[in-house]
């Protein structure tokens, strides 16, 4: 029994299993991509069965701006995440600040090009096919990215606050995992509406 | 442990039966069927009653029995589904024998109770072997399979087939023949086909408002009618008679009564009918009233009867109504009282039928009726 | 290691008032606690669904029957299978898993004990507002209805066209909040079976429990997902006039078809592995060895649970699909049975040669053995296409999948309550009302659904609220709601039980399985934080170790 005390005890020294923050995260990323499939096969479906116009070649316009600043916004929260765990706080709260700000941009970006597709064009969800699965594709990303402006508020207020240290970087950095998620998604989604779908 | 010895004996009577069947192809007795179906259900050993439902096939109404097949698809389904069952319970005998051996033999029985059995944790062998021999039995089934579905549903109309579409609608069938200018209504005449000379009836299949599904069990399997969609199928009776079917997908609240009759004519009686049907709707001066009455309300909205102002496409065609056993999709049969009841209150055989009640007085309906019964 | 280390009393609460209780009960985030929170929940949707069978069955006992209107009947259906599969079966077992995982792996709590509560509160409002339509389907005044578009709902008759009011509406956001639910739950178990395992747990020492529910939470995680989608496309359809499933401007019904079957396929070994996770436990403990090809039992599960995905389109074989299309979802269908009855041979193998003891807990794992074997063979039928045209949507069908869901995974989930009922009440149930309730249930069960498949052979479809006399459908129909009754008693005679039990059974004391996995050498039971001292495994059987230290399990390892 001794000897198996001590393997016991060697055990229970080596014993370590990942970040239970990671782990959730990734499998609600799991989850949110299975969604964001269905959502892509219903749009790629339903490409040319409109029965009426509009078609996504007369009003859709290719969206390269915001995409460049969603994209750049991963870089900068991974740069932000970078400065927290080099103990430079100020750093963080700048790039995550930038990082904000460009999600912002893309928010809004996205709520002019609706604007234009519904008072100009006269597009809405429930015009044709295309309408509906346009604003559906397309705003549950949106969705997401609000969702993600959200807690990259919040973090940001709480590191003003203070609140925020180098022993929290793996916290952040399972709300960076999130952000990333969402760019990513984002090329998925041009690809399929802007590119392939025009 | 009764229960389980009463089961063994259904299987080993089950096995001798699919044995025998086997060896002895050709025409399938109805008494053999009997025996093969009660054993068929695995489970129904478990309270042997000792009749089957084929007892009911002698009852002078139909019944519509998978096991029954009177058509060329039907027939390949019915030989598929018999090779299924045969393996099943081969694998169902084998294992269910080792279940009952297992409980029997390895049941705890007091004594030396404090004394734990050998503790054995696998073995790379047997889990191979049991992994051998599942695959190489689904490889078997997987071929037998898709030769059916080849057979089945890539079928070539041959010149003499009958081209017929059905459109479903809530709750009943319409039928349309393209090549004959035949429009009807929930009861579909094809005719028998003839091996030197096939007749098969390929059924184009549509869908006005929600999914349907045609299946009629002893002519061929079911396939659906789904809006949006054109689907095909094919049937092709070997024996005159009539198949009763019905809607088996779920259309809302009338699906139960969304009921189905197929008509195999010989040639002489399907030629006989297609004349028939063809004609021109009846009129005779004694029923101009009802006429009249019928073609200023709103019934012409919804049904059609040719040579008349009354197109509407929502309803039954009631061009020749009396060359139909039943009204309301089967739901009815076709009397002068069911008629009558029909129109005023549809509800009495099918509530939530789309068919409105008319609320005629007594002399109006009468006279409604007069002319829809003159409708040959 | 001592067993004296981690079998620790438990702290007794101390009494207090029914408010108190009550509110400490709503607020808790103890996995134990919403574990019992999820089962209690699921029998009394249990008791709900069940009689709506019964009014169901009422209705069928002769042709032509008057017992109910028909939107009567096909709302039963609806809400029954509803019920049954998103409120009955799931919350049970995840109450399960939510119960055991942690004791299981030598935890203290979930991965995230008030995600956990939330999840929880989530998929029981789910349940509250889809009966809530009973009152509120037409709106807020009036009478009410519930949805009448069966539980796959296919669409175009969920449109507004077809579905007016809110009926539809209340299914569609019932089904949606008790999905995200489900989402977090299963979020949950996967981390914490990957990230809370004692010290020695590897992935190899795991009982086998925690393996399947993890491979389970992984399957939710990709299959509700897909369900949420199209609910949220449904609810865009009714709400702002989107046109996903609107067959009037192009949508396609089709495609829900896709959608619904790539969920609801996956959804049916969501619902067996954990069952197949019981019966895993269970064979075990009554045959006294340890189970048969442990690997292979994990190795087989995780290849269900892909394959599972690959599926769905064998609900569709009549929906007109190319002759390839069928021919690949035959192949698909047909080799999911290797897997299967690689875990039926393994548990076979792990009775032979043991010395079987048939409690009540064992005998539902016998008869889940005998059950699954013929819902499985059933299946393999149902998979060859052709016989499908035949017996898709027709009774045959019907009493295929309640073979599957009632005599294997029901059967599965009393033989884990009574198997664990001592650990979660700390008493004894009774026995011979055990007993009785397995054999009533038994022979309900066969009466039901051995004889349902003989209509559907006969022509008969499902889903209708009356059928014609003289189809040779009347006897058979008549014997099934027989035993339907008969069920029912059966369930009664479980409930007594476990009312008598819980007050009135002797106690249990720790450990009275003479069981070999952690969750038995904590009280019953077990305290708020499960283990005093973490313990540390060497072995899949820790206290099979501990009672056994002259041949330890880790030899053989």
């Amino acid at each position: 029994m001794s000897s198996n005390a001590i393997s016991q005890a060697s055990i229970e020294q080596q014993w370590s299993l990942p970040y239970k923050g990671h782990v959730g995260m990734l499998c609600l990323i799991a989850a949110e991509s299975a969604i964001f499939t269905i959502f892509v096969v219903a749009y790629i479906f339903y490409i040319g069965e409109s029965l009426s116009g509009p078609t996504p070649r007369e009003v859709l316009e290719l969206p390269i701006f915001a995409t460049v600043c969603l994209l750049s916004s991963s870089l900068t929260i991974h740069a932000a995440i970078g400065a927290l765990r080099k103990l430079n706080n100020g750093g963080f709260r700048l790039w995550w600040f930038i990082t904000l700000a460009l999600g912002s941009i893309f928010l809004i970006e996205t709520g002019r090009e609706w604007h234009h597709l519904i008072y100009d064009r006269g597009l809405t969800i429930s015009t044709n096919l295309f309408g509906t699965t346009y604003y559906s594709l397309v705003g549950l990303h949106a969705f997401h990215v609000s969702v993600g402006l959200i807690g990259l508020l919040v973090i940001l207020l709480l590191a003003l606050a203070g609140k925020v240290q180098q022993e929290h970087s793996k916290n952040v950095d399972t709300f960076a995992l999130y952000w990333h998620f969402v760019d990513v998604v984002w090329i998925v989604v041009f690809t399929v509406v802007y590119i392939i779908g025009r | 442990m009764l229960q389980f010895g009463v089961v063994a004996t259904g299987i080993v009577v089950f096995v001798f039966v699919m044995m025998h069947r086997r060896f002895k192809k050709g025409a399938t007795s109805t008494r053999e069927n009997c025996i093969f179906r009660l054993a068929f259900v695995f489970t129904g050993f478990l309270l042997n009653f000792g009749f089957s439902p084929s007892l009911f096939a002698q009852a002078p109404s139909p019944v519509p029995d998978i096991f029954n097949p009177a058509s060329t698809p039907a027939d390949s389904i019915h030989r598929l589904s018999l090779f299924v069952l045969v393996i099943t319970a081969l694998i169902f005998a084998v294992v269910f024998s080792l279940l009952v051996y297992v409980t029997a033999k390895f049941r705890h029985r007091g004594g030396s109770s404090d004394l734990e059995p050998p503790q054995v944790y696998g073995s790379n062998q047997i889990e191979l072997a049991w992994t051998v021999v599942p695959v190489l039995i689904v490889l078997v089934l997987f071929f037998a399979t898709a030769r059916v579905i080849q057979s089945v549903q890539e079928a070539v109309p041959p010149p003499g087939a009958v081209q017929v579409i059905a459109i479903g609608h809530q709750y009943w069938w319409e039928f349309r023949y393209p090549g004959l200018g035949i429009v009807t209504a929930n009861e579909l005449h094809v005719p028998v086909s003839d091996p030197a000379h096939p007749t098969p009836t390929f059924v184009k299949l549509l869908s006005a408002d929600t999914d349907h599904s045609f299946w009629v069990p002893q002519l061929a399997g079911k396939t659906d009618l789904i809006p949006n969609r054109t689907n095909s199928m094919w049937i092709e009776p070997h024996a005159a008679g009539m198949y009763v079917g019905q809607c088996a997908q779920y259309c809302g609240m009338q699906h139960a009564k969304m009921l189905l009759r197929v008509y195999a004519d010989t040639p002489e009686e399907f030629d006989k009918w297609v004349a028939s049907e063809k004609q021109p709707a009846a009129s005779s001066a004694a029923v101009a009233t009802g006429r009249a009455i019928f073609e200023q309300t709103s019934c012409i909205n919804c049904h059609a009867i040719s040579g008349t102002v009354a197109n509407g496409h929502f309803g039954p065609d009631l061009t020749h109504l009396m060359s139909r056993e039943t009204i309301a999709a089967g739901a009815a049969l076709n009397s002068h009282e069911n008629l009558e009841m029909w129109i005023q209150n549809p509800e009495i055989f099918k509530p939530g039928s789309l068919m409105p009640a008319m609320n005629l007085n007594d002399q109006d309906l009468e006279a409604v009726t007069a002319y829809l019964e003159s409708l040959r | 290691m001592s067993s004296e280390s981690i079998a620790l009393t438990g702290v007794r609460e101390p009494s207090s008032s029914f408010s108190d209780i009550l509110y400490s009960w709503v607020t808790t985030v103890d996995h134990k606690r919403l574990g019992i929170l999820y089962i209690l929940y699921a029998i009394l949707f249990l008791v709900i669904a069940g009689i709506e069978a019964i009014i169901m069955r009422i209705q069928l006992i002769v042709p032509h029957n008057h017992f109910v209107s028909p939107q009567t009947f096909n709302q039963m259906f609806t809400m029954h299978g509803t019920t049954m599969i998103f409120f009955v079966v799931m919350p049970v077992l995840f109450g399960f898993g939510n119960y055991l995982i942690p004791l299981m792996i030598g935890a203290r709590d979930m991965a995230f004990p008030r995600l956990n509560a939330f999840s929880f509160w989530l998929t029981a409002f789910g349940g509250f507002l889809l009966y809530f339509s009973f009152v509120g389907g037409y709106g807020l005044y009036g009478i009410g209805t519930a949805p009448d578009v069966g539980w796959f709902a296919y669409a175009p008759l969920t449109s507004k066209t077809f579905s007016l009011g809110h009926s539809t509406d209340f299914w569609t956001l019932g089904l949606l909040v008790s999905g995200f639910g489900s989402i977090g739950t299963a979020v949950n178990f996967v981390a914490t079976i990957v990230c809370l395992r004692c010290p020695g747990m590897t992935l190899n020492k795991m009982p086998l429990l925690a393996w399947l529910n993890l491979i389970m939470a992984g399957m939710v995680v990709f299959a509700i997902s897909p369900l949420t989608a199209a609910q949220v496309m449904l609810s865009l359809d009714r709400f702002l006039g989107a046109h996903f499933f609107d067959t009037q401007a192009g949508g396609s019904a089709v495609l829900w078809m896709h959608f619904f079957w790539i969920f609801g396929h996956p959804e049916v070994y969501i619902l067996v592995v954990p069952a197949f996770a019981f019966i895993s436990e269970i064979v075990p403990v009554f045959s006294r060895k340890p189970i048969f090809g442990y690997p292979i039992m994990v190795a087989a599960t995780v290849a269900i649970g892909f394959i599972s995905f690959g599926v769905w389109a064998h609900h569709m074989f009549t929906i007109g699909m190319s002759s390839y299309g069928n021919t690949f979802f035959v192949i698909t269908t047909m080799v999911i049975a290797v897997p299967t009855g690689i875990k039926i041979f393994n548990w076979l193998g792990t009775m032979w040669g043991g010395q079987l003891q048939f409690q009540t807990p064992m005998l539902f794992c016998v008869a889940f053995l005998f059950q699954f074997l013929i819902a499985g063979l059933t299946g393999i039928m149902l998979g060859a296409a052709p016989f499908n045209w035949q017996l898709n949507n027709s009774y045959f069908v019907v009493a295929h999948f309640h073979y599957v869901i009632v005599g294997g995974i029901l059967f599965a989930i009393f033989g884990a309550f009574y198997y664990w009922f001592p650990k979660m009440s700390g008493r004894m149930y009774n026995e011979r009302l055990g007993k009785l309730h397995f054999w009533l249930l038994v022979i309900g069960f066969h009466l039901t659904f051995d004889f349902m498949h003989i209509p559907g052979i006969l022509g008969m479809p499902r889903r209708i609220y009356t059928y014609e006399p003289g189809r040779g459908w009347e006897i058979w129909n008549l014997i099934v709601t027989i035993g339907t009754f008969l069920q029912a008693v059966a369930i009664l005679i479980f409930v007594v039980n476990l009312l008598y039990s819980v007050f009135k059974g002797r106690l249990a004391g720790n450990d009275p399985w003479d069981a070999w996995t952690l969750e038995w050498s904590t009280s019953s039971p077990p305290p708020e934080y499960n283990f005093a001292r973490i313990p540390t495994v060497l072995s899949k059987r820790p206290l099979w170790d501990i009672k056994h230290p002259e041949d330890p399990d880790w030899d053989y390892e």
